[in-house]
């Protein structure tokens, strides 16, 4: 990181320090890692030069773990132990889930999230995102010759709180520093925009292995902004695999299948499903265990039948999503196609009759995500360079709101609202002497609690006594820019101050996080200690040489004697980082930051004001 | 030592103080300021630095929201007159308004009841129009007259036509599910 490099946000770091980011897209079937090479982002192949890493995860009884085509062969063999699809999982609990009656799965339901227990334990979909994403490090890192300064991680934009949250933590689990959660369309938005200097309201549909998204963007002069998103976090590729491998049991009438033959069956639905892209009929044959045979052939038009309400499940979102921006099909300029599930013809012929007009699919709609999280990632790292001048505005996807009298919701922070964003209500006590006030936090669009996702609940307590109505409560919600959820509350009145955070009740602990990623650290005999020293210590002398560079820049910002406090605290974290103990250099750190924040807020508002100054905004040019 | 958000969001914008907002040069302006204090911009930087940004930015957010939505930029130009005159609580509205407004309600119930699509987007065309009306009404009193209680009560008028609206948004994705 070169810290405080802020007075100039527009303009590169020095080119020398090019920073090693990557964009993952986490998928449900597969998943990529990208990069920005020499300006250009590339999709970042394994040694055999293949691109897409199946998301598959098999546990082994010996404690070894195989990740993507290692795992893949046994998906029928093993299929207990062989997770795929485990994004589906992510920030669910069991109910959740649908077709749990075909996987294969020995399911643990756990308080938020559901476990899977395997031969090598009881393993949360945190877990398992992880193994993947720790493979696509290691391969970024083998790659591009060095440690990875952070990572862009895609979600679905129709993710909520739990499931981002989740992905976080999965992030952060395989060693991963998170830059940014970015929404999968908008990824796509960006790599298709720059790639074309598109302007106008553009649709990103997106029909992935296990979810559908549709998001409206306007891309005007180099920004990117979400008008709105809608979409069905449990819809998609996987479901026509599911009902191909419904008319197999069917037509060849077999009944009660081993779960290996149901893995074994779903694998050739899905291949006869991929056939149908280019052919009209698709043979299937298949000999399971019993000595039963599949001996079939699908032809295109049933296929199109058993499969046309998935299709028309995902003009609904598509229609909601529209009326949310406030726009109609006339206004979409282009329809971009995005996820595997969209090469299917009959997805195609859907949105090309709804938008009356043929999508574009001149980018890899399996690719393009990756690559528009890489250019982000890339950004974010600082090697903005000048043509990366570009702004993205995203949204909240679901509503956020809090439990109120008779189990009703009250919405705080409406969906499609502009990240990051707060709000804050006041509430009150109702009886007299109350001490202790009950929140419930919930994401979603009913009525009631009961059909809303709940996310959180927390007391606030130490409320000094008052007669009812007196005391005034203030909760604030705050929306990252990552889509993440933070509830603080206060009691206002009194000066009696109360306040708690909340993160929601899905995620996992920072402890919990520290204890998993230091069993893993010592799983494969990494020395967390030495680790921890190496990284203080750098941050710490990276964090110096930007001061000092501040310092000189701009030192005339500050008092004599707040540059003295400063270049002290320089000068105890310098005698700090020739020691040992991580912990006095993080500490040292903090202490230095704690010092510079002041002199850093007047530095981003010079910058800021520079900008601005030459030329009043009222004054730019339209 | 922060952007100053202690000005007014039109200056903030450099905008005239007025109801009738020049959309494209809000926008504008609006871009320039997110790309400076947005968190994208300052990812790279220490957390201190970050949550800075994240806040500037949420406060340029709701400056944005509060000028583009003529109800809520009309309820701020009123607070910035110390007009406001709790219009929230002040619920007294003329009879025939109000027997207005239950006509509108009825007329959404049947038609949700009787999953007549059409009818409620005829309504929300309607709707639409009257809104319209009351928007220039606004507009009218707030920058032409500056007749504050005039625009004050127009206002009132406009939260209920807004709420109507919402209700029938409602109607149309139930009948959608």
């Amino acid at each position: 990181m070169a810290l405080l490099q802020i007075s100039e946000p527009g303009l590169s770091a020095a080119p020398h320090q090019h920073r090693l980011a990557v964009g993952i897209d986490l998928g449900t079937t597969n998943s990529i890692v990208a990069t920005v090479r020499n300006g250009i982002a590339v999709v970042l192949q394994d040694e055999v030069g293949r691109s897409l890493l199946p998301s598959i995860v098999r546990y082994k009884a010996d404690g070894g773990v195989d990740v993507g085509h290692a795992a893949q062969g046994a998906q029928s063999l093993d299929p207990r132990n062989t997770i795929v699809s485990v994004k589906r999982f992510m920030g669910r609990g069991l109910k959740d889930v649908s077709h749990i009656e075909s996987m294969p799965y020995d399911f643990l339901d756990a308080e938020g999230m559901v476990r899977l227990r395997t031969v090598a334990g009881v393993k949360s979909p945190v877990e398992v995102s992880a193994e993947i994403l720790k493979l696509l490090r290691s391969r970024a890192e083998a790659s591009l010759g060095g440690e990875l300064v952070g990572a862009v991680i895609t979600v679905p934009a129709y993710f909520d709180d739990a499931q981002r949250q989740a992905t976080k933590d999965a992030a952060r689990l395989a060693g991963l520093n998170v830059l940014r959660l970015l929404n999968e369309p908008t990824a796509a938005a960006i790599a298709y925009g720059l790639d074309n200097a598109s302007e106008g309201v553009y649709a990103v549909f997106d029909l992935g292995g296990g979810t559908f998204d549709i998001s409206i963007l306007k891309l005007s002069r180099g920004v990117f902004e979400v008008l709105s998103t809608n979409g069905d976090p449990s819809l998609g590729g996987d479901d026509f695999d599911q009902r191909v491998y419904c008319w197999m049991l069917d037509e060849a009438k077999i009944r009660f299948p081993s779960i290996e033959d149901t893995r074994y069956l779903l694998l050739k639905a899905r291949e006869a499903k991929e056939m149908l892209t280019s052919h009209d009929e698709a043979p299937v044959h298949a000999e399971l265990s019993t000595g039963e045979a599949v001996d079939l052939t699908l032809k295109i038009d049933a296929f199109a039948e058993m499969t046309r309400t998935l299709i028309s499940k995902t003009l609904g979102p598509t229609r909601k999503a529209l009326r949310d921006a406030g726009l109609t099909v006339n206004d979409v300029k282009g329809v971009v196609m995005v996820g595997g599930a969209t090469r299917m013809p009959q997805v195609q012929r859907a949105v090309a009759e709804y938008f009356k007009q043929e999508p574009l699919t001149n980018l890899d709609p399996e690719k393009v995500v990756a690559l528009g999280a890489a250019t982000q990632a890339n950004v974010l790292a600082g090697n903005r360079a000048g043509s990366d001048d570009w702004l993205l505005l995203d949204v909240i996807p679901l509503s956020l709101g809090m439990e109120t009298m008779g189990g009703l919701v009250e919405k705080v922070i409406p969906r499609n609202s502009t990240i990051p964003i707060a709000k804050a209500q006041d509430f009150t006590t109702f009886k007299d002497g109350q001490t202790a006030m009950g929140f419930h936090i919930v994401q979603g669009e009913r009525e009631l609690v009961a059909d809303c996702r709940s996310l959180a609940k927390f007391e606030l307590r130490g409320i000094p006594p008052m007669v009812a109505g007196a005391a005034r409560i203030r909760v604030t919600f705050q929306v990252d820019a990552d889509g993440l959820l933070s509830v603080a509350a206060r009691e206002m009145t009194s000066g009696v101050e109360a306040s708690i955070t909340v993160k929601p009740s899905y995620g996992l602990s920072d402890d919990e996080i520290a204890g998993m990623l230091k069993d893993s650290m010592e799983h494969v005999g990494d020395d967390v200690q030495a680790r921890n020293l190496r990284e203080q210590q750098v941050e710490a002398r990276r964090l110096i040489e930007a001061v000092e560079a501040a310092l000189a820049a701009d030192g005339r910002l500050l008092r004599p004697d707040e540059r003295a406090d400063i270049e002290e605290e320089i000068a105890a974290l310098s005698k700090r980082i020739a020691g040992t103990d991580h912990r006095a250099i993080k500490a040292g750190i903090d202490s230095l930051n704690a010092a510079t924040q002041d002199f850093a807020a007047r530095r981003m508002d010079q910058g800021i004001k520079r900008a601005l100054a030459g030329h009043k905004v009222i004054e730019l040019k339209l | 030592m922060i952007p100053d958000f202690s000005q007014d969001y039109f200056a903030l914008f450099g905008l005239p103080r007025v109801y009738r907002v020049d959309m494209a040069r809000l926008d504008q302006a609006y871009h320039a300021m997110q790309g400076k204090v947005h968190p994208d911009r300052h990812a790279h930087l220490p957390e201190t630095e970050r949550r800075l940004s994240m806040q500037w930015a949420t406060q340029v957010n709701e400056a944005y929201r509060t000028l583009k939505q003529p109800l809520a930029r009309a309820h701020y130009l009123l607070r910035l007159a110390g007009a406001e005159g709790g219009h929230e609580s002040n619920t007294v509205m003329p009879a025939a308004f109000l027997m207005e407004q239950m006509e509108w309600r009825e007329a959404v119930a049947e038609a949700r009841a009787a999953g007549d699509h059409h009818e409620l987007e005829k309504l929300m065309r309607r709707l639409d129009l009257h809104a319209g009306e009351i928007r220039a009404e606004i507009e009218q009193s707030l920058d032409a007259r500056k007749d504050y209680a005039t625009a004050a009560d127009a206002v009132r008028r406009l939260m209920f036509m807004e709420k109507l609206e919402h209700e029938i948004e409602d109607a149309l994705e139930a009948l959608e599910n």
